[in-house]
């Protein structure tokens, strides 16, 4: 009984939708209106950048609200050998290079990392899926990396290289300079008081509180300074924004 | 004949017509001048915008279909509302009961005959193969047309008196004698006519009211609070809402209200006289219903 309700109430809301839905799915694949339905992320972007202060913080919580289970989402393991190497060695190889438009390129080991002045921050982590976890982080200020390595006038963005593969590609993410510079933006190497475990992207990922988690790249192998993320794998400024159109801007 | 009123003609037996004109007016379908062109547009662009809030936000539910209470909430934590499937079935579980949904839910089979185990089903969503990041596109866009949308018509409203002329709630309204006699009213589909058809009855006022002051508003509010950008602005409306996943929920739920105000605004138009009620809103114009005459009476 209730099955054949179910059915009924399916094909009239079918039949009735159809014609909408194919309308829409070929506004969808329009380059035109594609462009249009964009205009929303620069609008988010320039809206929460006028109102809200450079250094607002994100909220933070305290060690009663953490999640019980940190969920660790997309890759969960660096690729290749190499990577399983630089596990089984404890991460005492690992080198992250700054580079591009800087004044003093670095390879920084996980001891200098250590040695940068730190943030300690308990912070909401947003998958752009829907779902949320809390989470004790601590790492360097990226802007004592960026100060230590002096970035020149010209550099714009920053690029993150990752040692994750998704489809046979490496992770890459980027941020403009006012995500950069912002207090809470760190290159975290602990995870609730633990050091950052492989899924999680161990032995660094980045944290930008005020974005959401596919920003936030794990696995972080190299910091370039850019000018323009045009050159940057198709040009939008990341793995899953130029291969499925996520916002650039994910602030929202 | 018609009296065209400054208004939607919240008055017209004390605006223009006398009682004794009044009365021949309305024996001969007077017509009202009901809505003004900001209502009018604003009611289809609003139409049209929460149908794509709708679609392409159960489109962006189907990335993930729990749903939580609190600041957190992620696979391992319990979830007040799920979506599942298994190979062969779809459930709704709300709490704990839990209801077979094959077909619509959880299990169903596109317009292709394929098999699909995402929460709700493609002529629901926006677009109707899975696109996370296409439903962000639409939804995120169209976020900024109810919002402008919204916000200058709560403008106009104040401005042009329209709240305080037609959607206030006199003191005689708000009487528990007049609300239940309305009540009783609509329950027996007896709707006014003639002059009191005119103005929105005291439950049309709620209903009205409730959309505009309370469910849009929130879904606004409940929408910023998902926002980690927004959240640093304002983090005071996440402590307001009792935390982002609390947030997700009161969208998703005030989604479902929307949608309930929907069939029964349907449900009321139809009752009402469709083609009236639809002319009006694109028009402006309304016939005042004639009171049903004694038989063989008819005017």
């Amino acid at each position: 009984m209730s099955q054949l309700i179910v059915n009924r109430r399916s094909l009239i809301g079918g039949l009735a939708a159809l014609p909408l839905l194919s309308g829409c799915d070929a506004l969808n694949a329009n380059p035109q209106f594609r462009k249009i339905l964009s205009m929303g992320e620069v609008m988010h972007q320039h809206s929460q950048r006028a109102l809200t202060a450079r250094d607002a913080l994100a909220p933070e919580y305290t060690r009663a609200d953490l999640s019980p289970v940190f969920r660790a989402n997309g890759s969960r393991m660096g690729d290749g050998p190499s990577y399983a190497a630089h596990v089984a060695t404890g991460f005492r190889d690992w080198r992250v290079r700054v580079g591009g438009l800087v004044n003093t390129p670095l390879a920084l080991s996980m001891a200098d990392i250590r040695a940068l002045p730190q943030r300690t921050q308990i912070t909401r982590h947003d998958c752009v899926e829907g779902w949320s976890a809390i989470g004790e982080w601590q790492g360097a200020k990226l802007s004592a990396i960026l100060a230590a390595a002096q970035l020149k006038d010209s550099a714009k963005y920053l690029v993150f290289r990752c040692a994750d593969k998704i489809g046979g590609v490496p992770y890459y993410e980027s941020i403009d300079l006012t995500d950069a510079l912002h207090p809470q933006t760190i290159l975290a190497w602990r995870l609730n008081q633990q050091a950052l475990p492989v899924g999680n992207g161990a032995p660094l990922r980045l944290r930008i509180e005020r974005q959401l988690g596919y920003k936030q790249a794990k696995f972080i192998e190299s910091i370039e300074a850019v000018a323009s993320l045009r050159g940057i794998g198709d040009g939008k400024g990341g793995y899953w924004e130029d291969r499925i159109d996520y916002e650039w801007y994910a602030g929202i | 004949m018609s009296t065209k009123a400054a208004d939607i003609v919240a008055q017209p037996e004390t605006k223009a017509s006398p009682a004794a004109a009044n009365d021949e007016t309305l024996t001969k379908a007077a017509r009202v001048y009901r809505h003004r062109w900001p209502t009018r547009i604003w009611h289809w662009t609003n139409a049209i915008t929460l149908l794509v809030m709708v679609m392409s936000g159960l489109m962006i539910f189907n990335a993930y279909p729990r749903l939580h209470w609190g600041d957190y909430g992620a696979v391992a934590d319990p979830a007040w509302l799920e979506i599942r499937s298994t190979a062969d079935d779809g459930f709704l579980r709300v709490g704990s009961v839990e209801v077979k949904t094959t077909g619509v839910l959880g299990h169903w089979t596109n317009a292709e005959g394929e098999t699909k185990r995402w929460a709700f089903p493609y002529w629901a969503t926006i677009p109707s193969g899975y696109s996370l990041a296409d439903g962000r596109r639409w939804h995120l866009l169209f976020a900024w047309v109810l919002a402008i949308s919204m916000t200058l018509y709560m403008l106009w409203s104040l401005v042009s008196r329209h709240i305080s002329r037609d959607l206030h709630v006199t003191r005689s309204e708000w009487s528990p004698r007049h609300i239940l006699h309305d009540i009783k009213e609509h329950a027996l589909l007896r709707f006014p006519t003639g002059e009191a058809a005119a103005r929105y009855n005291v439950l049309q006022k709620f209903a009205y009211i409730s959309v505009i002051f309370v469910m849009l508003p929130l879904m606004i509010l409940t929408g910023l609070a998902m926002s980690p950008g927004f959240n640093a602005t304002a983090p005071w409306i996440l402590d307001l809402l009792g935390g982002r996943q609390s947030a997700r929920s009161i969208h998703f739920i005030t989604m479902l209200a929307l949608i309930g105000f929907f069939f029964v605004h349907m449900a009321m138009v139809l009752l009402a006289g469709p083609i009236n009620e639809v002319r009006s809103m694109l028009t402006g114009w309304f016939t005042l219903p004639q009171p049903k005459a004694p038989k063989g009476d008819a005017a």
